[in-house]
């Protein structure tokens, strides 16, 4: 059986949620590997949920924001970059590829581009290959 | 007079500092011998030896004081053996509960740290690549054994049920003193809990923003290590852009680092509400450094985040080893 991408997405609900809900509106075709989880900000995101979604076997996780200037809540996206960009440095020192973790910038306008970075995160993770998952071994 | 509280410590993967702190204790341990008795301090203080706890009747320890990770095969059996001494356990100390400086091993496999420590250091002379071995049969009929490495580093409380824990690098004497009272008095918190104060460090720094009248806290507009100068006296090192660690951290210690001009590595662990004190620290300090030149800056500084945000707490959290 093919691999299928198991990927989270954490998707702030005035931008990329409403892009993909724009996707959908505008029959864009993508692979259905993504389970998109909505959140009032993408600074609303904690490292940890990241970190949680790794943990228990996701094979990529995606955080979706607005564009810079776009927060409802004016710097919300700010902070998720300064976060997202050092959660990623320290998930490559803990072993995984970088390239499992995403962080992009969608708006509600860009269904079309919303569509684009799945399909393409999708092949992406499918050459990676599955995350293994952690599982704690009981002494 | 009712019964002395026995007490019993057991040093298992640390240093002996947290031990060292009982005994900073000074005077006031004197005065609290008159409602303890301590009847195991191992392999440290007193004269026993593991066959005497091993020995000893179920549930004869009041209170178990563990400090240090969990790294040996020793270390597991002997935790286990304490768990059913005791009647509460406490991990003492940040190493127990949360894998302290040493859990940062789990970032390397057994190959990487042992060549490191027996073969590549300058001033370490092994030719022949002689590394310690669990088993070894000398002159054909003795048969050695040393305790059997283990693949990561593993808290206490991944082995044995914990009653209480007790943050600290070591822990300030003050708190172990606060925490004997407890203990004697009997106002220990409910079970599985932290024993603290509850404050974050920045709640009893003295250098807070907040705490002095006048001043704001603001954003960091730099990033700056220790090495790079001397910070300045009273006021706040993450305003100066050294990056410290209390917001999110246990002030169970007064803050005695910031009072040396020191920041915050957080040996304290984590302030409650917190899972994983890393992926707490990214969030904390993402949000106030300025814009990505600081962040870039950050990341220059600190080229291994994660051995800098999981200082004391690697195997705690969610993710405890190297993938």
């Amino acid at each position: 059986m093919e691999f299928e991408p198991n990927i989270i997405g954490f998707a702030c609900q005035w931008c990329t949620y409403a892009g993909a809900d724009l996707a959908g509106n505008l029959r864009c075709k993508y692979p259905p590997s993504v389970k998109l989880i909505k959140v009032p900000c993408s600074g609303r995101v904690k490292p940890e949920y990241v970190l949680k979604a790794f943990a228990q076997g996701a094979d990529g996780v995606l955080v979706g924001g607005c564009h810079f200037g776009d927060c409802h809540y004016k710097d919300g996206n700010y902070k998720t970059k300064n976060r997202m960009d050092m959660l990623k440095q320290m998930l490559e020192e803990f072993g995984f590829d970088p390239r499992r973790f995403r962080r992009e910038w969608i708006s509600g306008a860009e269904g079309k581009k919303f569509a684009e970075v799945i399909t393409e995160f999708t092949e992406e993770i499918k050459e990676l290959g599955p995350n293994n998952k952690l599982i704690e071994e009981v002494v | 007079m009712a019964d002395k509280i026995k007490l019993g410590f057991l040093l298992l993967g640390g240093c002996a500092g947290c031990e060292m702190s009982v005994v900073d204790l000074s005077e006031n341990l004197v005065d609290a011998l008159e409602h303890v008795e301590i009847v195991f301090w191992a392999p440290t203080v007193a004269d026993v030896k593991y066959d005497d706890l091993e020995s000893m009747e179920d549930n004869a320890i009041d209170v178990a004081f563990i400090d240090g990770m969990i790294r040996l095969d020793e270390h597991i059996h002997m935790a286990k053996v304490m768990r059913k001494k005791a009647k509460v356990l406490i991990a003492y100390g940040v190493c127990s509960a949360l894998g302290g400086t040493a859990g940062l091993g789990s970032l390397h496999d057994k190959k990487d740290l042992f060549e490191k420590a027996y073969k590549n250091t300058p001033t370490t002379d092994n030719p022949d690549d002689v590394y310690p071995q669990p088993e070894c049969l000398v002159d054909g009929k003795y048969n050695l054994t040393l305790p059997v490495y283990q693949d990561k580093v593993r808290l206490l409380n991944q082995i044995v049920d914990v009653d209480y824990y007790i943050g600290g690098c070591p822990p300030h004497h003050s708190h172990v003193a606060a925490a004997l009272n407890a203990i004697v008095t009997g106002q220990l918190p409910p079970k599985g809990s932290w024993i603290t104060n509850g404050k974050a460090v920045c709640d009893v720094c003295d250098r807070n923003p907040v705490n002095k009248e006048g001043d704001n806290r603001a954003m960091l507009y730099r990033v700056l290590r220790t090495v790079d100068g001397v910070p300045e006296q009273d006021t706040c090192l993450l305003l100066q852009g050294y990056i410290c660690f209390g917001p999110m951290t246990q002030g169970d210690c007064g803050a005695s680092c910031l009072k040396v001009n020191t920041p915050c590595r957080g040996c304290g662990g984590p302030i409650p509400g917190v899972e994983d004190f890393g992926a707490q620290a990214i969030s904390s300090i993402g949000s106030i450094l300025k814009d990505e030149s600081v962040t870039n800056q950050l990341r220059e500084k600190y080229p291994n985040l994660s051995k800098f945000f999981y200082r004391y707490s690697l195997p705690s959290g969610i993710l405890p080893k190297k993938m």
